[in-house]
């Protein structure tokens, strides 16, 4: 294996039976992925189906609000309604030109498996998909769109019963299916190589928009801020700037309910380093090595490790990560409905939230980029039970 | 010669496959874990492997994740599981094993744990989410202490990735099937050349684990190939779990 680390981070930690498909998959990503012929289907495949590429789109009423420019990357108008498509699309047809006939993964709230079901289908593979049993309940919406896209949902009860156990049960799926199948794994972490890989698909989201800001002001924004969950849509947006060292890079955490102690999503913040799903990262874990259960307001974000990467840009100091609760996330969701007409996933929102929240950090003129990773309209039911009782009837 | 090598190679002397249970600390309650394993080394236990549990054993079936996760919420940890070790050591007739996942023996630190586990009469350490990639700062933690740390090689590991393993010590755990642990009715046909692949690389004992649960399905194997040692997990706890004992598990293998 070549370059598994970042840093002291990453690697492969798996059993040895993995270590074979995983190799497999190294090799396509070096030999496959860098030719014209499966760039071109790529590039046709997120223009013509995923619908990039996505705006660039400037927040009057909120700029003026807070007296700096900001923007907000669209990966919420992506086909399935977040950048996961981005991922999902590349590695479907990685896969297909590694012969593999079957994709398997797993999914917390749903929008992973949604996206995987998609490029299944449309590359007319076969599909099935692990999602926790408390999952299942809480995103049924997420299950019949995965069914009707012709994908097998598997419930899994074993440990947690959430996003941690769906990826231990897909894992063991791949090790019996993987002479047909690959892993389509849903974040920039897990073992090597998928935190390159989910990398390399999502750099488009940064790619494009450093060309826009460029377009659209003549300059590079001052800061570029994303939530984090695995971290995919934030190393996807963060790529193509880690060079442009002027312009500051922000992650964003879920605290969780925020009071001291409280379960959260925070592990660069709040965790310590150790292995989890493959990879040496930070991690919510006992003194003991055991991994702790994570909790957000938002599923998206609720895993308890993160990318090998994110663990080592924030060692470096290259990018910041910041913390944000579950009721400021919610007041920035209510916020950016409100003042631009955009719906944001409860996910995003977290970033949104980091911005509105530390307007002090920016200076009058500053440029300043959220990822909107993704929609809202899959958080109409949390969102509805937290504000249910404040909301006001329909009027008649 | 290693101490685990040395038994398995002592069971082939009386032309019989050494025998390796394994038990999830703190099964089937802490109380009568440490009885049990006692009782699986007076019934013929060449070498007792002894799982660490973990919250999320990737490479487990349904019956071994239970047991771990048992264990955890009795409080089992590896600190109590190696002074409990400590306190009776030299009382084993056997070889003692520990099986678990990284991360508990990386919070543990691996000097500390390669300390530890030979005051505990610790002779081999298993660690199934440890790829030879990965494996050497604690492969050269546990050899400082005389530790062996033991491979696993599967149906699909071809030749040159069993040669990377090569110079293991102890024995190679061969996995008889492309899945986690858990008895099956019967063992996939490929089991036989993953054990004679296996033999054209190792000079080491080659135990053959993942499925077993009862002695006729060694049938299958032709005599020249037949695995030197047999390890058995799942089946075990499953019929300690609805009231068996130790012995008469044992007894099935003799």
């Amino acid at each position: 294996m070549k370059n598994s680390y970042f840093g002291e981070f990453g690697g492969c930690f798996v059993p040895e039976l993995l270590m074979p498909p995983l190799l497999e998959v190294e090799a396509a990503m070096h030999d496959i992925l860098p030719t014209e012929q499966f760039q071109l289907e790529l590039q046709n495949l997120l223009h013509d189906y995923a619908g990039r590429e996505t705006p660039l789109t400037h927040c009057p009423t909120l700029s003026r609000e807070l007296g700096f420019d900001l923007w907000l990357k669209r990966e919420d108008l992506l086909h399935t309604g977040a950048h996961k498509i981005n991922n999902t699309l590349g590695q479907a047809l990685l896969a297909k030109c590694m012969g593999k006939t079957s994709l398997v993964a797993e999914t917390g709230a749903g929008q992973h498996g949604v996206a995987t079901a998609a490029a299944a289908a449309r590359l007319d593979m076969d599909c099935t998909i692990y999602m926790g049993a408390e999952d299942v309940k809480r995103q049924a919406p997420n299950v019949s769109r995965m069914q009707l896209l012709g994908a097998r949902v598997q419930s899994v009860e074993s440990g947690t019963r959430t996003l941690k156990d769906a990826i231990n049960e897909a894992l063991r799926a791949w090790i019996t299916s993987q002479q047909t199948t690959h892993y389509c794994f849903g974040t920039a972490a897990g073992p090597h190589p998928f935190p390159t890989l989910v990398r390399i698909f999502q750099s488009v989201i940064g790619k494009e928009t450093r060309a826009q800001m460029l377009d659209k002001t003549g300059r590079l924004p001052n800061a570029v801020v994303a939530c984090v969950g695995g971290g995919s849509n934030a190393i996807g947006m963060f790529d193509t700037f880690l060079e442009d060292t002027d312009v500051r890079l922000i992650g964003v955490e879920a605290a969780g309910t925020g009071e001291p102690g409280c379960f959260n999503s925070a592990p660069l913040n709040l965790g310590t380093p150790g292995v989890l799903h493959g990879s040496y990262s930070m991690l919510l874990q006992t003194n003991e090595g055991q991994v702790e259960p994570s909790h957000s307001i938002s599923a998206g974000l609720d895993y308890p490790s993160v990318g090998p990467q994110h663990a080592w840009l924030q060692k470096t100091g290259r990018v910041r990560y910041g913390l944000v609760k579950d009721a400021n996330a919610l007041s920035a969701f209510q916020r950016l409905c409100r003042a631009e007409g955009i719906l944001p996933a409860l996910e995003s929102s977290h970033a949104l939230a980091w911005v509105l929240d530390h307007p002090h950090e920016f200076a009058s003129g500053d440029q300043v980029v959220v990822n909107l990773s993704g929609r809202g309209d899959k958080d109409m039911g949390i969102v509805n039970q937290v504000l249910g009782q404040k909301s006001q009837g329909v009027e008649a | 010669m290693n101490e685990l090598e040395q038994r398995i190679r002592e069971a082939g002397a009386n032309h019989r496959p050494a025998l390796i249970p394994f038990l999830t600390a703190g099964f089937p309650d802490t109380s009568s874990f440490w009885p049990t394993l006692m009782e699986l080394d007076e019934n013929g236990a060449d070498i007792i492997e002894i799982g660490i549990p973990f919250s999320d054993p990737v490479a487990d079936g349904p019956v071994v994740e239970k047991a771990s996760r048992q264990a955890l919420s009795d409080g089992v940890n590896l600190r109590d599981t190696l002074v409990g070790l400590q306190e009776r050591k030299g009382l084993f007739n056997a070889g003692i094993v520990l099986m678990g996942y990284l991360n508990p023996f990386l919070q543990y630190g691996f000097d500390n744990l390669a300390h530890d586990a030979a005051e505990g009469g610790v002779h081999g350490l298993i660690v199934p989410d440890l790829p030879f990639e990965e494996s050497a700062p604690l492969r050269e933690a546990l050899k400082r202490k005389n530790i062996a740390l033991i491979p696993l090689v599967g149906p699909n590991t071809d030749v040159e990735r069993m040669k990377l393993y090569a110079n293991s010590e102890g024995y190679v755990y061969v996995v008889s099937v492309m899945g986690v642990t858990g008895a099956r009715e019967t063992l996939p046909p490929e089991v036989v050349e993953t054990v004679k692949r296996a033999r054209s690389v190792f000079h080491l004992p080659l135990a053959l684990g993942f499925g077993l649960r009862e002695p006729s399905q060694l049938d299958a194997f032709p005599a020249a190939v037949r695995p030197d040692a047999v390890v058995f997990g799942s089946a075990l706890l499953k019929h300690l779990e609805e009231g068996g004992t130790a012995a008469q598990f044992m007894a099935r293998w003799h």
